[in-house]
């Protein structure tokens, strides 16, 4: 679905490659966790990975990236959005300003897409219900909390339905119960067969979500393989990413020479 | 200190956010606040320095009601870091953001600068004195406005989700603030939606749902196995210490340090 190679970045008028020659192949139902300090390359990387850079925002590429088999340079992004959705860290960038109600901010991706009204609709109430959501219906999409605001950017990129789906930070503004919905609805998505990358600092979420995890450092891949091999690993600590709890626990015990069952950890 | 009696909000049109709120803390105390959105948690804070006004029931802050007392004059007192950093930020220099605060408080010169400096440190921006602020990224315009608050030197000192997109080093930074405040003998109030930072940072947790307080008292009381229905019905979790302690019969595990030394001391 999607497949980079060789990829270096850099951001227009800069002279440092944020990122370094990544190699990253994401086939369809695949769910990639993306970790990493805050300047490791994170959110650029989705970026890339959705088309974005440079195509909107300018800058360098080298190396090849593919969505789909054809390359994402040069594609024009009403294309690209046909496959390809990003949810942006900060929901305020995501918002449209175009819409004066929850339900129409959900549903613009989806109309301009070329669907029918009655397509749309269904796929709105859907992605609406899915997060919950449905009570700010018609809620003026600029005045929400932090946290209703990114489960609305998430909601609308669902009711496009894309093939694949980059998120940066999805669940970072909220609770710990919108944290779980989001895991759930990307869950499901997958299992529909639609590619997911996720840039998160909760690897707690990212245990038993993902598939795959990559953690980027300093631009480059610094560990990249099966979820629990990569959130065991010790030297996540020294890239400044945090083991999910469970991990932490069972090391710490061990190091006192005790041990925690593994049904302890069970939800 | 600060005291809450009877304090109902209802928000323009209606709703009513906050349902009769009975609260005291006591000074240099460190709360956490917790429930998922919508429980009021924010709209409680806002009270505390008097961006919002009770629309029934009083709030004292060292026995005086804040009623009486100008925002201009609590802001001395009570510093709140917002959970959205951008509607706090607005000047074009870090240095000049962080010192807006303490030079509204009258602080000059020597004093003035030393106060921004030791906030700059204290949160890692020292090194982006002079940058704009809308240069860095989300996490360190979080860290900014953190900054920002700490300049200012207040005896109380409120942050709405201080965590919120930071790194492992980040909220270490905010763990190491956090502490020192306590310290130095301020009070420190935050909202969190992190149990493990609000079970490792603070002595004392108010689950907050529906406008009201559904518990409060030590993270190990809180987050202990006869508190969770009261947590589920806010939508939380304990801390994944908690529940591998309850599960082992190891007691009231609230953090991972008192998990290890619980299961350590059984296994003598």
């Amino acid at each position: 679905m999607l497949s980079m190679r060789g990829v270096s970045y850099r951001y227009p008028g800069y002279a440092r490659q944020v990122l370094q020659d990544l190699d990253l192949e994401i086939a369809p139902g695949d769910i990639v966790g993306l970790v990493g300090r805050n300047d490791a390359g994170k959110s650029t990387l989705c970026l890339v990975a959705a088309g974005l850079a440079p195509a909107s925002i300018g800058g360098t590429l080298t190396g090849e990236v593919r969505v789909d088999g054809i390359s994402t340079v040069g594609r024009p992004t009403h294309e690209l959005a046909a496959s390809v959705g990003l949810v942006f860290q900060d929901s305020n960038t995501q918002r449209s300003g175009v819409t004066a109600t929850v339900f129409e901010e959900v549903a613009l991706g989806s109309v301009n897409l070329g669907r029918s009204v009655a397509e749309t609709v269904r796929r709105t109430r859907d992605a609406m219900a899915t997060l919950r959501i449905e009570a700010l219906a018609d809620r003026d999409p600029a005045r929400l909390s932090g946290g209703q605001a990114q489960l609305v950017a998430v909601a609308s990129i669902l009711a496009m339905g894309p093939r694949l789906l980059v998120l940066d930070e999805p669940t970072a503004q909220l609770d710990p119960e919108g944290t779980r919905l989001v895991g759930a609805a990307l869950r499901d998505l997958a299992a529909t067969g639609t590619a997911l990358l996720i840039a998160e600092h909760k690897t707690d979420l990212l245990d038993g979500l993902c598939s795959r995890i990559i953690a980027l450092d300093g631009g480059r891949i610094a560990l990249d393989g099966p979820a629990a091999s990569v959130l065991e690993d010790p030297a996540l600590a020294a890239i400044g990413v945090e083991s999910p709890a469970r991990v932490r626990l069972a090391r710490a015990a061990t190091e006192r020479g005790l041990t925690i069952p593994a049904g302890a950890f069970a939800r | 200190m600060i005291e809450i009696r009877g304090l109902v909000f209802d928000y323009p049109g209606g709703s009513r956010a906050l349902d009769g709120i009975d609260l005291t803390i006591q000074d240099g105390e460190r709360v956490a606040i917790i429930g998922q959105n919508g429980s009021g948690k924010s709209t409680l804070v806002k009270h505390l320095n008097g961006l919002l006004r009770p629309t029934m029931g009083e709030v004292f802050l060292d026995g005086a009601p804040t009623a009486g007392i100008r925002v201009a004059h609590l802001a001395a007192r009570v510093g709140l870091a917002f959970q959205d950093p951008d509607r706090q930020i607005f000047a074009g220099k870090v240095r000049t953001e962080v010192a807006f605060g303490p030079r509204n408080l009258g602080r000059r010169g020597g004093e003035l600068a030393a106060a921004v400096d030791a906030a700059l440190v204290a949160v890692g921006l020292d090194g982006v004195a002079d940058q704009n602020p809308y240069d860095l990224g989300y996490s360190r315009r979080k860290l900014l406005a953190l900054a920002s608050i700490l300049a200012m030197d207040t005896r109380v000192v409120i942050l709405d989700e201080p965590t919120t997109g930071q790194d492992a080093d980040g909220v270490d930074r905010v763990r190491r603030i956090v502490s020192d405040l306590g310290a130095a003998g301020r009070t420190v109030i935050a909202i969190s939606h992190d149990m493990r930072f609000v079970a490792d940072s603070f002595e004392r947790v108010v689950v907050m749902g529906a406008g009201r307080v559904l518990l409060d008292g030590p993270p190990a009381n809180v987050f202990a196995e006869a508190g969770w229905p009261t947590l589920a019905t806010t939508y939380l979790e304990p801390p994944l210490a908690a529940r591998v302690g309850a599960r082992l019969d190891l007691g009231a595990t609230a953090t991972e340090v008192s998990l290890i030394e619980a299961l350590a001391a059984r296994a003598g």
